[in-house]
């Protein structure tokens, strides 16, 4: 490193925010090189170190950065919808300091090769962290197992079959069961395809639009199947983007009864209801759908509570050709990066989650989850940090994201909270211009 | 007169430890035979053994055989095509069939779990099961032991993991049911898909991480892995399966330097075993096994027509 570039940097006059810990206090952070060297509420009482470079946060919020685990990042395959390097990007200005994608891409990543192809794109795109799950099944197809064992020591974080659910009991039994032997967690898209067949939540508003629904209960079967072949085979399950207050209910009493179960949400299924869809509001379509408000009620009690052990953007970007479509022939998908903190923060707004809970769910709960070296503030471990504003007032415009893809339904949404800066390894890689 | 029963080898489990010793002595006696110039006896001359495989077998088959015809006896080989016979009607047909030609001895090999049950029910001779699907081996389990006797001078108190397949082998549970009933430490290793549920009951003790299983091991005992096995649905592929449960000198440095490597045969190199290591003359036992395996035939056939002996096995 040139002698020029300090490799301290001292961060002071911060309100220190460890959801790991609980810690909630004024105080400084120092990092040295890529980690954490020290953190605490007198930290500078002697001064800052000479050879730090000196950040005074001006009493704005130090945070670990976030882990997004739910994200599809369009490569390989998909790239006119999304980059790794773009959705770094909007990453990087959205406080998120680790992405984690999904492996239904083109091709699949099944193999160690779709892994190091990733690792490589991130590595040039030199933003934020990238981390890849490994398919379940070769080509997702819901069939034949992967090299678990392999895919692990080759750096995949997780299991699964991205946004197809495994539907064949046998297939999650047996998945289950091999991954147990290398501690794997095995995600799951939680809807039962053969009820899950239409495209918006089942029920009076799709009876009166003419759609096709797709029942709450298609969620529920599939993970209370799923919670009965975890106790036949001890294997590690997290089910993503839970949607319905039944599915809340039922991860609650796993945990209570000890089942290695967690789960995690998405912004747009806490802030929307299946209502969005509207007028067939196609960039409200989303698998599995918008739901009713007594459901997004439970999963902000759940994010609360702690039984919703992550908040993930679900980002899935689309290009107008796939939104702009009759709405039963539209993709699904939201765009989720720039407003997962955000959206997030208006539950802090509304008073329902604590701040430090919150940010849980945003950093050390799928830290823990994927076995992670993130989501906390301490020393030794990654310099992977925001500075942040939780209070500032904005309106979302999706015109103005940074990503590729602007398939959002929250345009002219008001809500809360602006990243001033974000640090990854101990580096900069985002900071607001004053 | 009294109908007898003709007394049959159907299984280790519910063998004492007496019989098992008895026939591992009675085997002993017929390893010199094999290995003298001339190996025929006049001990069953006159007697038929028919070998009758639902399920194609090269070596188990050929052992049975020589024992039968070194010990004197019409031997007779039946290959019959499994997909002809999946009505029980159908096995019991053929057996009924075999047995109005006076055999002395059925040797039945089948792919169904407790076909040689079935098929003892109705024939008026001994039968031997060469190998009922899922379920038992009992003259692998005897020729493993026999093995072992001979280079360790014993069963008790030697820790022995049988690697592999547990799920689908029925050597595993022949061998798991003699070594018990001799008094050794058992442990069964395993991806969790080839576990089944339960097998803790049959005392061992079951891993998944193979160093772990090792650790200390005496005797290595590895599994052949069917082909059909490792395409995804009970483990993903070969070379996963080889990275984590085939036996390589990395592993195998978990168990006493001088653990005794076997293999019921035949073997996947490359699959469940690295070529080396099968190979390794100081401590692969893998063809001294089909040595014994003769013997331990000659054994049992002998055992099975003695009329002192009726109704041990």
């Amino acid at each position: 490193m040139a002698p020029s570039t300090p490799s301290r940097v001292a961060y002071t006059n911060a309100r220190l925010l460890d959801p790991a810990t609980g810690l909630d206090a004024s105080g400084g952070l120092l990092t040295e090189n890529e980690t954490i060297a020290a953190v605490g509420r007198e930290l500078f009482a002697d001064g800052v170190p000479e050879d730090a470079l000196h950040v005074d946060c001006g009493g704005a919020c130090l945070a670990p950065g976030l882990v997004d685990m739910r994200s599809q990042l369009g490569e390989p395959g998909r790239e006119h919808k999304e980059t790794i390097r773009g959705a770094g990007a909007a990453a990087a200005a959205s406080g998120i300091t680790s992405l984690i994608c999904l492996p239904n891409t083109d091709p699949v990543i099944d193999d160690e090769a779709g892994l190091e192809f990733v690792a490589r794109r991130a590595r040039e795109a030199k933003s934020v962290k990238v981390y890849a799950y490994g398919a379940l099944t070769r080509a997702c197809a819901g069939e034949q197992l992967t090299e678990i064992g392999l895919l692990s020591e080759a750096g995949a974080v997780g299991f699964t079959d991205g946004v197809s659910a495994v539907g064949n009991a046998q297939t999650m039994r047996r998945a289950l069961s091999y991954a147990s032997a290398f501690d794997a967690v095995i995600l799951q898209h939680p809807l039962e395809p053969t009820l899950a067949s239409g495209v918006m939540n089942g029920g009076a508003l799709a009876t009166r639009l003419g759609l096709a629904g797709s029942p709450a209960m298609a969620e529920v079967i599939l993970v209370e199947r799923d919670l009965r072949l975890i106790e036949m085979t001890g294997g590690r399950y997290h089910a993503s983007h839970i949607t319905t207050a039944r599915t809340v209910e039922l991860i609650r009493e796993a945990k209570r009864r000890g089942l290695p179960v967690t789960c995690d949400t998405a912004p747009h299924y806490f802030t929307l209801t299946e209502a969005a869809v509207g007028e067939y509001r196609t960039f409200a379509k989303t698998s599995p759908p918008l739901r009713r408000e007594s459901d997004r009620q439970a999963l902000i009690d759940g994010i609360a509570d702690g039984t919703i052990d992550a908040v993930a953007s679900d980002h899935d970007p689309q290009d107008q050709d796939s939104k702009r479509l009759p709405f039963a022939a539209a993709a699904d998908g939201i765009a989720g990066l720039e407003t997962l903190f955000s959206l997030s923060l208006d539950l802090v707004h509304t008073g329902r989650v604590s701040l430090l809970s919150l940010l849980h769910r945003l950093t050390a709960g799928p830290a823990e989850i994927l076995g992670l070296q993130a989501g906390r503030l301490a020393p030794g471990l990654p310099a992977d940090l925001i500075l942040f504003d939780p209070d500032a007032r904005w309106t979302i415009d999706p015109d103005r994201f940074r990503g590729k893809c602007k398939n959002s339904p929250f345009d002219d949404h008001p809500t809360h909270g602006r990243v001033l800066r974000t640090v990854v390894d101990g580096r900069t890689i985002f900071a607001i211009s004053e | 007169m009294i109908a007898r029963t003709p007394p049959h080898l159907l299984g280790i489990a519910g063998m004492t430890q007496a019989e098992i010793v008895d026939l591992l002595d009675l085997a002993e006696g017929y390893v010199d035979v094999n290995r003298a110039p001339v190996k025929t006896s006049d001990l069953l001359t006159g007697r038929t053994v028919i070998n009758l495989f639902f399920e194609s077998s090269t070596r188990t088959r050929t052992s049975f055989e020589l024992a039968g015809k070194r010990l004197g006896a019409d031997v007779i080989n039946m290959e019959v095509d499994w997909s002809a016979i999946k009505k029980g009607e159908t096995l019991i047909d053929t057996a009924m069939t075999l047995n109005a030609m006076h055999p002395d001895v059925l040797i039945v090999r089948a792919p169904d779990s407790g076909a040689a049950k079935l098929l003892s029910e109705k024939v008026n001779c001994s039968v031997v099961n060469a190998g009922d699907g899922s379920h038992e081996h009992p003259t692998q389990a005897l020729l493993d032991a026999l093995t072992i006797r001979r280079r360790t001078g014993r069963l008790a108190g030697l820790r022995v993991a049988i690697c592999g397949d547990i799920a689908h082998s029925r050597v595993a549970r022949s061998n798991i049911h003699l070594l018990r009933t001799l008094g050794a430490d058992v442990r069964v290793i395993a991806p969790p898909t080839l576990l089944p549920s339960g097998i803790e009951t049959l005392g061992v003790t079951p891993f998944v991480d193979m160093r772990a299983g090792l650790e200390a091991c005496d005797i290595v005992m590895m599994l052949r892995l069917q082909t059909e096995r490792m395409r995804g649905s009970y483990v993903p592929s070969i070379r996963e399966y080889f990275r984590f449960y085939g036996l390589d000198y990395a592993k195998l440095a978990s168990a006493k330097p001088d653990a005794l490597i076997m293999h019921p045969g035949p073997m996947n190199r490359g699959v469940e075993i690295d070529s080396e290591v099968a190979d390794d003359i100081d401590r692969s036992v893998i063809r001294e096994q089909v040595e014994m395996g003769v013997a331990v035939r000659m054994g049992v056939l002998d055992a099975l027509t003695r009329p002192v002996l009726e109704g041990a096995a």
